[in-house]
């Protein structure tokens, strides 16, 4: 029985894919497709009294976002998900360079990288209020020193929240440009420098190009995430840095109003798809690259 | 290009070493190329053929007090790739993926600052010497090109550049045989065409031998033999170099008495050959012959020419190759002797013979090659 199935799945390449893709997606579809519709319905239907939604259709959670102090939140979102995902870049490309480039330090690199993961995301960030808060190992460290006379103000601040972003999103910026930089052909780089290229016009011309995948990859793993980042700006911007997961989430909780979370959910999800569209575009314009036969 | 003078080798190497940790890649060689030569650079894998190269394209430096590269005239030990006056085409081409094949040409040109103005008409006529339309191919991507084409490509992008030295690295290496024959002959003719002096880099002694003008033949990091590729086929100096380019039958014996200006060699296993005069030869001396197979011939044991070397065995094997005939000898004492007979038609001499036939390998003292000990 078993065999004739499977002799069955080898002679249809089609049914083979379907068979393969059907777990997964059955999946994506029950937790991801199936959910989202239903915010979807819920951002066109009036609020409950108590949560939830009251039958009917309605706009008015769509036209309530185009508020100032929404679109603030929406503006400052974006900028520092942008100035985070810079940042990272910044950051992030010269240690892939030099991990890609090692030789053996190059394992204890990408595990030192990757060791973050193996705490949680919500205990790092405390971590990071110790860290930061008036008492904590920073200023007390500073004050000893003699640098510092009072305690400097580095919680609850933009700063504060960028830090938190930046730390917590930049494996993902190193992660996809040292698999690039890995992949960059050795031969390259000599054959740039054999036709006269001086190490920086070699980089410029040669190495950066040809990163350019690592790097839209990771920027698009930082900047996608952050913009939806409720957590960093929560407990290390208090509740002056407010971000736009901060005003979803706080939809579906205390304020109970789950329809115009969904609706803003929906608003902030359709510009990510636009941004990530332009910057796709932008990005194959600059660069073109066709795999080898 | 400098004013240097004509007689002046355009690269010397000069007692030049370099190791990498414990091995020692290269091991105190010392050659000159001269201007305008198609110069090779031959040897199995490991043997720091391809680390020659490198040291002279300048992606090695020589060790601590490892001797000098000079380039005409120049040393360059120290100074980076992009400060020599060279070109170089990579094994695997090398081209850049992102860039057309024009911007792939005029890669160099625009790291040299060459004007815009000069760039495209240079670029077309690099195109042109290795005959690519530029019409057709000046905007296709690395990605789109064949095996033959991107070595084209990579040709043109270092002759674009007009350099005193060409470098290739095993250029012909991964194309299929027919394209190959074709580019060897296209290589020499653009280095008699251009002035143009090139280093090659190859493992494959048929395609030394077509192209060069002088080979060098390396060895675990050492210069074996260096010279014409009729020197060295004729006279390679050690058993290396003749089991390396060729094939060759090996003979071991020491000189025994000394008759009409021949050595008599005797065999350990008995028996004696005779080996022309050799100033490497005295009396009582160990003494390592080699024969080119198409140099002997199968004669029955009775009716050896006068004068000529014989010696006795059974025919193990007859190897029908075309143009040739091998027909494998054991002889006692020394092993299987191989001997090429020409496909000459209807007089097919090997079909005389069969398998398990006793017979004489037989050849003429002249065409010893008396090697020196290694």
């Amino acid at each position: 029985m078993r065999e004739r199935a499977l002799a069955w799945l080898y002679t249809r390449p089609e049914a083979r894919a379907w068979a393969l893709l059907a777990p997964g997606g059955f999946w994506l579809i029950a937790f991801f497709l199936v959910p989202l519709l239903v915010m979807f319905a819920y951002s066109l239907m009036p609020r409950g009294i108590y949560g939830g939604v009251a039958p009917g259709f309605t706009l008015e959670h769509y036209t309530r976002f185009f508020d100032p102090l929404y679109l603030q939140v929406l503006k400052r979102t974006f900028a520092w998900s942008i100035a985070c995902t810079v940042i990272c870049l910044l950051l992030g490309y010269p240690v892939a360079y030099v991990i890609a480039r090692s030789t053996r330090w190059r394992t204890l690199l990408l595990f030192l990288v990757v060791l973050p993961f193996w705490t949680s995301f919500l205990v790092r960030t405390f971590a990071m209020i110790f860290l930061m808060r008036d008492t904590g190992l920073f200023n007390s460290w500073m004050m000893k020193v003699g640098l510092i006379q009072e305690p400097l103000t580095i919680l609850y601040t933009p700063f504060a929240v960028m830090a938190g972003l930046v730390y917590g999103f930049l494996p993902f910026m190193i992660l996809p440009i040292y698999a690039s930089l890995e992949k960059l052909d050795q031969s390259l780089l000599e054959a740039a420098e054999v036709l006269g290229a001086r190490p920086a016009a070699r980089f410029r011309q040669v190495t950066l190009p040809l990163s350019m995948p690592g790097v839209v990859a990771g920027s698009l793993l930082v900047f996608i995430p952050a913009l939806g980042s409720f957590l960093t700006s929560d407990l290390l911007g208090g509740a002056k840095q407010v971000m736009i997961g901060n005003l979803v989430q706080n939809q579906f909780s205390s304020a109970r109003n789950w329809p115009f979370g969904s609706a803003a959910s929906f608003i902030v999800m359709a510009l990510v798809l636009a941004a990530v569209t332009w910057y796709l575009r932008v990005r194959d314009a600059g660069v073109r690259i066709v795999p080898p036969k | 290009m400098t004013a240097a003078p004509k007689a002046q080798p355009v690269v010397q190497f000069a007692g030049v070493s370099k190791s990498f940790g414990e091995v020692k890649a290269v091991d105190d060689i010392s050659f000159d190329i001269r201007r305008g030569e198609f110069f090779s650079i031959l040897g199995p894998s490991g043997c720091g053929k391809t680390t020659t190269l490198r040291l002279l394209a300048g992606f090695e430096a020589p060790d601590e007090d490892g001797g000098e590269v000079r380039l005409l005239g120049e040393t360059v030990n120290k100074k980076r790739p992009y400060e020599r006056k060279i070109a170089m085409v990579f094994q695997n081409y090398a081209l850049f993926p992102h860039l057309t094949v024009a911007r792939n040409v005029s890669f160099g040109l625009e790291q040299r600052k060459t004007p815009k103005t000069e760039i495209e008409g240079r670029v077309q006529r690099a195109l042109e010497m290795v005959r690519l339309n530029p019409e057709v191919f000046s905007g296709r991507m690395p990605g789109q090109l064949s095996g033959g084409q991107r070595q084209r490509v990579a040709l043109a992008r270092a002759l674009v550049l007009e350099p005193a030295i060409l470098l290739l690295d095993e250029p012909l290496g991964a194309i299929d045989l027919k394209l190959r024959k074709e580019m060897q002959l296209e290589l020499k003719a653009l280095n008699q065409q251009l002035g143009t002096t090139f280093v090659y880099v190859t493992h494959d002694q048929q395609e030394a031998l077509t192209m060069s003008d002088r080979i060098a033949v390396m060895d675990t990091g050492r210069v074996a033999q260096l010279g014409t590729p009729a020197e060295i086929y004729e006279n390679p100096r050690t058993a290396f170099v003749a089991r390396f380019i060729g094939e060759s039958n090996f003979f071991d014996g020491r000189a025994d008495r000394r008759t009409g200006g021949q050595w008599v060699v005797a065999r350990p296993g008995g028996g004696t050959f005779e080996v022309p005069d050799h100033p490497s030869v005295s009396q009582a001396q160990d003494v390592r012959i080699a024969v080119r197979p198409e140099w002997m011939d199968v004669q029955k044991p009775d009716s050896i020419p006068p004068g000529e070397n014989a010696l006795v065995g059974i025919i193990r094997d007859i190897i029908y190759l075309g143009e040739t005939m091998h027909v494998i000898v054991t002889v006692p004492g020394t092993g299987d002797v191989t001997v090429a007979l020409r496909n000459e038609g209807q007089l097919i001499k090997p079909l005389l013979w069969k398998r398990g036939d006793t017979a004489a390998v037989a050849w003429l003292p002249e065409d010893c090659q008396i090697l020196e000990q290694e």
